[in-house]
């Protein structure tokens, strides 16, 4: 009798060790995105590599139609991004779906000497000076990737750089099933 | 009544130098209305680059960014819950510091209340067991010894 009743602060506990083992080793900075799953956002903005005014300058998720794709959002001064661009510039090479860069909150300049220093694993950039796209993409940290469908759906986000691991583990077997 | 007179003129003029003061302050915005709805919708919601903080307290560059984008939607005339939908499509439930009430955050805002009842219920069962136990007779032996003893204590 006097030892069932010993047993149920063990058991307590036990429930809240397993919770804090749970819970503490979570990522508190990786936020499930409500975006994954709906449609991306729609936007046109002008070409990195385009100058002001020219024709075709601009670029937009329908251009993509058909086609699936990714969206990797990256700044001149953004850190985490020079670790992740070898890991791009590498997937670009593969050639396996195209890849289209959203310059966020940057200068232009500084944009394009960043893209002439490390290498330019982009099919393109965008710029988007103000930020206005990056909150319909729900970004809060540089840099976060988005892979999208054939019918321009949001499959997948991968929040900070995009790792070897996560490319090989996640992004490209997800590419693989969604050009099929 | 002397005295009072001076005092009396001394809190006038110092009304009105607070007051002529006050008039001077510049205005916190063009439109105090505007503002005083993107604090109180701002202040509910979480800064997702420095999460303890509220996006109103922030100075992240996004907390920023995201005001100036509530200022344009009070601006058009949008409702404090058409706000708070725009920012929750985007970035989440997270943002919110009051989580919605939904399936999966049942046991966030019932568990509490569950807990309590558990824990009243196991204090209820607790104590009734404890005064059954006490009703229980002594056998006449330990009657016997009880009075012994009582009877020691009183002599």
């Amino acid at each position: 009798m006097n030892k069932r009743w010993v047993l149920i602060p063990l058991a307590l506990f036990l429930v809240l060790a397993a919770f804090l083992a749970v819970g503490l080793n979570r990522d508190p900075h990786e936020v499930p995105s409500p975006l994954v799953g709906k449609p991306a956002p729609l936007f046109v903005l002008p070409r990195l590599d385009a100058e002001p005014g020219a024709q075709a300058a601009s670029f937009g998720p329908k251009d993509m139609a058909g086609k699936v794709w990714l969206l990797n959002v990256w700044a001149s001064w953004c850190v985490s991004c020079r670790q992740e661009h070898p890991v791009l510039v590498d997937f670009a090479k593969s050639g396996v779906a195209p890849l289209i860069g959203l310059d966020y909150k940057d200068q232009r300049a500084d944009a394009k000497g960043w893209l002439a220093q490390f290498g330019n694993p982009y099919t393109l950039s965008v710029v988007d000076a103000d930020g206005r796209v990056g909150i319909d993409y729900g970004v809060y940290g540089v840099p976060e990737t988005y892979v999208i469908d054939k019918a321009g759906t949001i499959r997948f986000k991968q929040i900070g750089p995009v790792t070897p691991e996560v490319l090989q583990a996640k992004i490209l077997p997800l590419i693989k099933e969604l050009q099929q | 009544m002397r005295r009072l007179a001076p005092m009396l003129a001394a809190l006038l003029l110092a009304a009105a130098a607070s007051a002529s003061r006050a008039a001077d302050a510049p205005p916190l915005a063009e439109d105090p209305v505007v503002e005083q709805r993107l604090i109180t919708i701002a202040e509910e919601v979480r800064c997702l680059v420095c999460q303890n903080e509220s996006l109103a307290g922030s100075r992240a560059d996004l907390a920023e960014d995201l005001r100036r984008e509530i200022r344009k939607l009070i601006k058009e005339g949008k409702t404090d819950k058409e706000v708070m939908d725009f920012l929750v499509s985007r970035y989440g439930d997270f943002v919110r510091y009051r989580p919605p009430v939904k399936p999966t955050t049942w046991l966030l805002w019932g568990g509490p209340f569950v807990l309590l009842v558990a824990g009243v219920a196991g204090l209820v069962l607790f104590v009734r067991r404890r005064r059954t136990a006490a009703v229980v007779a002594l056998t006449p032996e330990e009657q016997r010894e009880a009075d012994a003893l009582l009877g020691e204590g009183k002599s």
